[in-house]
């Protein structure tokens, strides 16, 4: 498996590694994939409520390059967009970016799963913010990205 | 000095001993003959070496020179092997055994024998990557004609008990086929010792050339015949067809007599860098589990997963190591190593496996470089796991409902 050049430096030097609060209201988390698939995602939005514009993004991956690489750009993307912004990011526009091959597709799609997890989140946050409380934090974060 | 990139992966294959590459090189040239010209001095130059070849092939074994039949490699002698034995047996019986975690060699034809109407049973394994031997005897029914159980996997190296095998199946008069492509050359091995009726062998895993492997088919108590696989010009006792690959095999026969001088001493070495490798990772990281059994294992395989890591994020990150991953990503195929899933490893540590095997021309110095380059990425990515940091909050990976 080769890699195109910005995989390999999203891979070298990732951008936006790390976690936001997840109990902060302005932050909406999403974690995707499965342990078992080889890939699992946790992006994190923080959100400037009155705006509505995403002043910062985190990324954890557990994932090959493609999968590192992939979080790792979705996370610039989404700095300074709004929400409505964020989610017209598409996983093809990850692969032509990253010119990710054909094996390496799905890694886009779980990266586009995660921004929209993440947003459905923060907007859950919200719109209900007893949702959630009392369960741990994997849990939360697992079962409110299958939504 | 090192050289980069440091290969460590012996189980993929191993370079040409410059004892061999020596030995092979007037084959090519001077010494050109087909071993099947009786006419000429060419021809019996080449009958010469090629039976020389053959003797130095069987010392290694404790076989006799007649019971070797040489073959494109091991992949063609586990198909001979298997698809010989069952299309000659046919009227005998038409069950065979065999083990989940064998090469794909032996795996493939038992699926190819299946669709002809045979009965394969795959056995499963223990978690140490063993058969449990109870298991292997309530198998075996009165249509069982053969058992193939390799000696050493591929991917875990761990070492099967093949003389007890071989011994169940000569009380029940079942032929007994083993894979020996790993162990020989590296542990020992003696064809009458563990009862065995076929053997397969590759000389590129023992630092001899690509291209040549053979069969060891027992000559007698039983005599075992074969349909063969390739016809033709009726080479090799008619098993295998096909013009003699003169110097692959001279090249062979070389790297058995190495092998089979140095291989007390070098085990030893291996077996010391192996031990070497894994108490180095063991102190820089936590969380490593060894796949297989350590005690019933070839000296010179470590296979180790990296809780929380990827495989294929890991090769990226010491990709001046040339090492190889059970991962899914690694492969066309989603899937990981059928291997370590056999084990009962999970989907989550098979995919955070990767395969070291030690070979002949490796140094602690590059041990040692192995040791850091690994544990540095290790840290790195486990800094960038979801997976590890939810571990560290106490979340119990197994109970979360992934989406998937």
């Amino acid at each position: 498996m080769s890699y195109s050049e910005k995989v390999i430096d999203h891979y070298s030097n990732p951008r936006n590694v790390g976690s936001l609060p997840k109990e902060d209201a302005t932050v909406g988390t999403g974690i995707v994939g499965a342990p078992e698939c080889g890939d699992v995602m946790k992006l994190q939005v923080k959100v400037n409520p009155e705006t509505g514009v995403i002043d910062d993004a985190r990324f954890k991956t557990f994932g090959c390059g493609s999968a590192i690489a992939s979080s790792s750009l979705a996370t610039e993307w989404l700095k300074g967009k709004t929400l409505d912004q964020a989610l017209e990011i598409k996983n093809s526009d990850i692969v032509a970016e990253l010119s990710l091959p054909p094996v390496k597709v799905h890694c886009s799609v779980l990266a586009e799963d995660a921004i929209r997890a993440a947003i459905a989140d923060y907007k859950r946050k919200q719109g209900d913010e007893a949702a959630g409380d009392g369960n741990r934090p994997g849990e939360v974060a697992a079962g409110q990205a299958r939504g | 000095m090192l050289k980069f990139p440091i290969y460590m992966d012996s189980h993929a294959t191993t370079p040409v001993d410059p004892r061999v590459l020596e030995a092979m090189l007037p084959f090519f040239t001077e010494k050109f003959g087909n071993a099947a010209s009786r006419n000429h001095a060419f021809g019996w130059q080449a009958e010469e070496a090629v039976e020389t070849g053959r003797k130095q092939v069987a010392d290694l074994i404790g076989a006799s020179a007649k019971e070797i039949v040489f073959t494109s490699g091991a992949t063609e002698s586990d198909n001979l092997a298997i698809k010989g034995v069952a299309h000659m047996y046919r009227n005998q019986g038409d069950h065979i055994v065999t083990v989940q975690t064998e090469h794909k060699a032996v795996i493939d034809t038992c699926k190819r024998l299946e669709k002809e109407g045979f009965r394969v049973t795959y056995l499963p394994v223990r978690k140490d990557g063993l058969v449990d031997l109870d298991e292997l005897r309530d198998a075996l029914g009165e249509k069982t004609i053969l058992i193939s159980v390799m000696m050493a996997n591929n991917e875990i190296g761990v070492i099967q008990p093949v003389a007890e095998i071989g011994r169940i199946a000569r009380e029940r008069r079942i032929l007994f086929h083993t894979d020996a492509v790993q162990a020989a050359g590296k542990v020992p091995l003696d064809v009458n010792a563990i009862h065995a009726d076929l053997v397969s062998l590759s000389a590129h895993k023992m630092y001899g050339p690509k291209g040549v492997g053979a069969l060891y088919v027992r000559r007698k108590d039983p005599r075992v015949l074969l349909v063969p696989v390739i016809d033709g010009g009726g080479h090799e006792r008619g098993m295998r067809s096909g013009t003699l690959n003169v110097t692959g095999i001279v090249g062979f026969g070389k790297a058995a007599q190495i092998a089979a001088r140095e291989m007390t001493a070098e085990s030893a070495t291996l077996g010391a860098l192996r031990d070497r490798l894994l108490d180095g990772l063991r102190n820089e990281l936590d969380e490593i589990h060894v796949n297989g059994s350590l005690e019933h294992r070839l000296p010179n395989n470590l296979n180790v997963s990296f809780a929380y890591v990827e495989g294929e994020s890991l090769l990226m990150g010491i990709n001046d190591i040339a090492v190889s991953s059970g991962s899914a990503c690694t492969s066309a195929s989603l899937e990981p190593s059928y291997v370590l899933k056999a084990l009962g490893t999970g989907d989550e540590l098979a995919h955070s496996s990767i395969r070291f095997g030690l070979g002949r021309f490796n140094t602690a110095e590059e041990v040692d470089y192995v040791i850091d380059k690994v544990s540095s990425v290790v840290k790195r990515l486990r800094e960038m796991s979801p997976l590890y940091e939810m571990a560290r909050d106490g979340v119990n990976l197994s109970k979360v409902k992934w989406q998937k």
